[in-house]
């Protein structure tokens, strides 16, 4: 079977892993800001409950708590989902772990924050939501960008993981071709696929990290 | 009246008294120099006049108003939140590092504040800064970044940055100590300039040629007390031991 064929079959699944893809990152790098304020917070009741949410998380396997996502409504609280719901678990699922990652990420560039910026702020009369937005978050996102980077191309990856829950993303599409052809060719595909779409995500990240160089 | 008025301010940490029964007044447009040795209380004294750190005891008033009291079990209580707010429109204050914003140009780094706090009209703002600058001698270093700046030149701009929301008093912490000493004469050349701007000012310096050539008063500090107070000529001339003790180590500057 031609190349391009191939490529066609999968693209459906591509199409599938750019959401997830897309959709993970639109919503956990804000949710990722207020996990950390939460992590942040002087009360302490939300700061170790959020303490507790990054810690399983970030110590328990992301095929895992797509396993819970999609079964937990079923097996917890008795509810059927629709086939429709494997997507929205896949969303859920990468939404809440990538947020807890982010949240970190942003704790770390927060409070590397010199306190003379806060200071300055203080004594020119920003009120605290200025400070934060004016003075500190635009300093944040240069700071913790390497981070970041790190994070979106092991998302690309991770996309992958959906197929745990049979979302017919690309990788899930790619292993049906392969059993029901006996070839390694969607495999290669698939890998290509991955490789090409991560080195879009780095130029891209690498164009931000220039844009971000004027000033030190 | 005071435009600053402190009176009996006790601060300690963790039970080294810093300033004890620290008492000092600035008419409008006075400058005041404090002069002492290191770790004898002078940042924790601005500190505590700009509400950047809480006293423990003692009262804070500008322009009469009472930004901080001692409550009835003696110890510090502050006024309301929107109340300090106001209090807060009448003073700035110069750090020894700077602290620009380093993510603005130096013209934003100057309007920002005026545009975002005090509600000014941009044109007003940009018009008002592009002054200062010029009077700071950066009319041409508007549109850089602080990191292309020497040191000299970032603390002008902070100086101008503090002079655009228009203070009744201005407090500078060190201001030529984080600089290179050929780059100290136009920082305090700048400082001098303001004089006439009729701000009150209140300067923190190791450099005794300057306060005793700028100054209307001198106070000098000791281990949190303050051991003299007068005009440059009397403090500077004092028969006080400590005090002699001190200038001596700038005996030949002076
Ligand atoms: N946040 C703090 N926590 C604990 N101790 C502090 C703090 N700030 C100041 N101190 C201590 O208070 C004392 C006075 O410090 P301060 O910075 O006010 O002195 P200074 O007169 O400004 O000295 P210098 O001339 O070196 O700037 C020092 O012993 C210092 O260690
Ligand atoms: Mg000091």
């Amino acid at each position: 079977m031609a190349f391009t064929k191939i490529l066609t079959q999968l693209a459906g699944g591509m199409w599938v892993s750019i959401q997830i893809f897309l959709v993970t990152l639109i919503f956990s790098l804000p949710l990722g800001l207020l996990v950390s304020f939460g992590r942040m917070s002087k009360n302490r009741v939300i700061e170790a409950i959020v303490k507790f949410y990054i810690s399983v998380m970030r110590g328990t396997p992301l095929m895992l708590q797509l396993m819970v996502v999609y079964f937990g409504p079923y097996y917890l609280f008795g509810v059927k989902v629709g086939n429709g719901y494997r997507l929205w678990a896949a969303f859920i699922g990468f939404v809440i772990n990538y947020a807890a990652y982010f949240a970190e990420i942003y704790r770390s560039g927060i409070q590397s924050m010199p306190a003379g910026q806060y200071e300055a702020a203080k004594l020119l009369g920003y009120s605290k939501n200025q400070t934060f937005f004016r003075i500190i978050f635009p300093q944040v996102v240069k700071r913790i960008l390497p981070s970041v980077t790190n994070e979106v191309i092991t998302l690309v990856k991770d996309t992958s993981l959906a197929f745990t829950i049979s979302v017919l993303e690309m990788f899930a599409v790619a292993k049906a071709l392969a059993s029901s052809q006996t070839s390694l060719i969607p495999f290669v595909a698939a890998g290509l696929f991955y490789y090409v779409f991560n080195l879009v995500v780095a130029m891209l990240m690498e164009y931000i990290e220039k844009r971000m160089n004027y000033y030190q | 009246m005071h435009v600053l008025e402190m009176n009996h301010v006790e601060k300690s940490f963790n039970e080294q008294n810093v300033l004890r029964d620290i008492s000092l007044s600035v008419k409008e447009g006075e400058i005041l120099s404090v002069i002492g040795p290191s770790g004898s209380g002078k940042s924790t004294l601005l500190r505590c006049a700009t509400m950047l750190e809480q006293m423990d005891k003692g009262e804070l008033f500008y322009l009469g108003e009472k930004a901080a009291w001692n409550g009835n079990d003696g110890t510090t209580v502050y006024a309301k939140k929107e109340k300090l707010k106001e209090i807060q429109k009448n003073y700035g204050l110069v750090f020894q590092n700077f602290n620009l914003f380093p993510h603005m140009t130096v013209l934003n780094n100057i309007i920002d504040a005026p545009i975002h706090v005090q509600k000014r009209s941009r044109e007003d703002a940009v018009k008002e800064a592009k002054e200062l600058l010029q009077k700071m001698g950066l009319a041409d270093k508007a549109d850089a970044y602080p990191c292309q700046l020497s040191g000299g030149q970032c603390q002008r701009v902070a100086i101008a940055r503090a002079l655009a929301l228009n203070p009744k008093i201005l407090f500078f912490d060190e201001p030529t100590s984080a600089l290179d000493p050929e780059l100290t004469g136009e920082v305090l050349k700048v400082i001098k300039s303001l004089a006439d701007l009729h701000i009150a000012m209140v300067i923190v310096t190791h450099e005794m040629a300057f306060a005793r050539d700028i100054s209307d008063r001198v106070i000098f500090m000791a281990e949190g007390v303050i051991v003299e107070e007068g005009t440059p000529d009397e403090v500077f001339a004092s028969n006080n031991v400590r005090t002699q003790n001190f200038l001596g180590r700038y005996g030949d500057i002076l």
